[in-house]
């Protein structure tokens, strides 16, 4: 069967204003309103999930309905104020920044700004934090290291300063790599390939982290703004282009935290 | 009440989570660059919007959405364990991880984000819906092979190489164009909504399954997700290619 993803509902560019001007609806709320349609369809296919296996594979009603009802309420505002925020403040502020840095501050500052966007973003991140701590759990239990909070604090606490430390390394091999407009797949399959050696090598139990690691590093908030660095400086350099160039620095923010995770196992061995 | 200790805790862990960047952005903005911001205003507010979403998004997910989700994986796994080891009694937790890695994809913010921005500056010949989809059968793929490795204890680095290889013949194959944002959409699949659901499956899993150590086997189903989103969304740029091709309309052009 021929299958093309395009000629699924919802696809075709939507109107830029179907309302009549006299009702003179301000834009913000304009867009809210067509924003909300559309996190509603992005939130329809985990609801029908979880009621699928709810009521039809365990067969039993979720208790407290009207809790639920009020959550998922919540999660439909938030996604779409979230969505309509991304346009106003991520998305433009990255852009501007990239073209402020691609015309006047020089490649120093770029790199430096580059680094603390990967590394502020990331050392605070709940899910690495929380990931890290439940390394540092599995670990003492595996007794790889002692088995006492101070040991299990300190172990995830490093385990977060290497993934962090990672992500900004990652952000600035990603903008150097914009500035000299190589190739990103070299860079890429080098550095997974080095991920392939260092498994082979790196101690059993960090292999998994090292992996998982890479995945969860990338917040809400980093994403955006990142890619919007990463398009604007693509487009505001001569020569460059934003689909071939301007992605990517999420890619190196994935691969890095490996690297370095299993490179920290190795030393901590 | 529980509601309103919720609430003002979530409120204020983002904004935590948003005062580093915050903090990058004014230091970079007005002490490096020297500018004033274009429309403060206008980014005020827009980042006052994206600290209130992310807060709401986290309250309605942790009252509606995690406390099922992991209730069920519990549930499903237990069923499972109890209906004995063969590939049937499975069925269920095969078919719950493929559900749960498609669906929480399709919810989740950074991969919405990074679609619309790459339909945007492809000035309409990426599909935004499209993409989505790929990415989210990608890591559906990826987490229900991820859950067959726990159930039968092979080692993690066989898939994720394999996957990685088969990334690589792909990429001397597929659209130039399409290749940055395919790496990228391998980094961002995985966040807000699918990182507490899918790792609550793989602990319950590695800790339920006999001879299954959580360190070893539990870790690591987060990491099947990214391999197989990029092989997705190049297999969906060739697809497109292929389509354009043989005269018909709709996929991408070059």
């Amino acid at each position: 069967m021929a299958f093309n993803f395009r000629l699924l509902p919802g696809l075709p560019p939507r109107p830029q204003s179907r309302m009549p001007s006299r009702f003179r609806i301000p834009p913000i709320l304009r867009n809210l309103v067509r924003t909300l349609g559309d996190s509603v369809r992005d939130l329809a296919p985990i609801i029908s999930v979880i009621a699928f296996f709810q009521i039809l594979v365990l067969g039993q009603a979720p208790n407290d309905f009207l809790t639920i009802l009020a959550g998922l309420l919540c999660v439909a505002a938030g996604l779409t104020l979230f969505v309509a925020g991304l346009e106003m403040a991520l998305f433009p502020l990255g852009e501007s920044m990239a073209n402020g840095f691609a015309r006047k501050g020089g490649p120093t500052a770029l790199l430096a700004f580059a680094f603390a966007l990967g590394f502020g973003t990331t050392v605070a991140e709940p899910a690495l934090v929380a990931v890290c701590a439940e390394a540092a759990r599995a670990a003492a239990e595996a007794s790889v290291i002692a088995d006492d909070p101070a040991a299990i604090a300190r172990y995830a606490l490093e385990l977060r300063y290497v993934v962090a430390f990672a992500v900004g390394i990652a952000i600035v091999i990603g903008v150097v790599r914009i500035l000299m407009g190589w190739p990103i797949h070299w860079l890429i399959i080098g550095g997974y390939a080095l991920v392939v050696v260092m498994t082979a090598f790196a101690p059993r139990e960090i292999i998994s982290i090292a992996y998982d690691s890479g995945a969860v590093t990338t917040s809400t908030i980093t994403v955006p703004m990142v890619t919007a660095l990463g398009v604007g400086l693509a487009s505001s350099i001569r020569g460059r282009n934003p689909m071939l160039d301007g992605f990517g620095l999420i890619a190196f923010a994935s691969l890095t935290p490996m690297i370095f995770v299993m490179g920290y196992g190795m030393v901590a061995n | 009440m529980d509601w309103i200790e919720l609430a003002f805790s979530t409120l204020f862990g983002t904004l935590r989570d948003v005062l580093p960047i915050v903090l990058v952005v004014v230091v970079f903005q007005f002490l490096v660059l020297r500018r004033g911001l274009a429309n403060p205003i206008r980014v005020l507010t827009g980042f006052v919007f994206v600290v209130l979403g992310i807060a709401l998004f986290l309250i309605g997910l942790e009252t509606a959405i995690f406390p099922l989700g992991r209730g069920m994986a519990e549930q499903l796994i237990n069923q499972a364990i109890a209906g004995g080891s063969g590939w049937l009694d499975y069925g269920w937790i095969y078919l719950f991880a493929f559900a749960i890695g498609f669906s929480t994809t399709m919810a989740e913010p950074s991969l919405i984000a990074v679609a619309g921005k790459a339909g945007e500056i492809s000035g309409g010949s990426v599909g935004v819906l499209g993409l989505r989809i790929a990415v989210a059968l990608g890591v559906a793929t990826g987490i229900t092979l991820g859950v067959y490795r726990i159930i039968y204890g092979l080692p993690i680095h066989w898939f994720i190489i394999a996957g990685y290889i088969v990334v690589v013949i792909q990429t001397a194959m597929a659209p130039r164009k399409m290749v940055p944002l395919a790496y990228d959409s391998g980094g961002v699949t995985t966040s807000t909504v699918t990182v507490p659901l899918v790792a609550a499956l793989g602990l319950g899993l590695a800790g339920a399954v006999p001879g299954r150590n959580p360190l070893i086997d539990g870790f690591g189903l987060i990491a099947f997700a990214a391999p197989f989103a990029i092989i997705s969304v190049l297999a969906y740029a060739q697809l497109s290619i292929l389509m354009a091709r043989k005269g018909r309309t709709g996929g991408p052009r070059k």
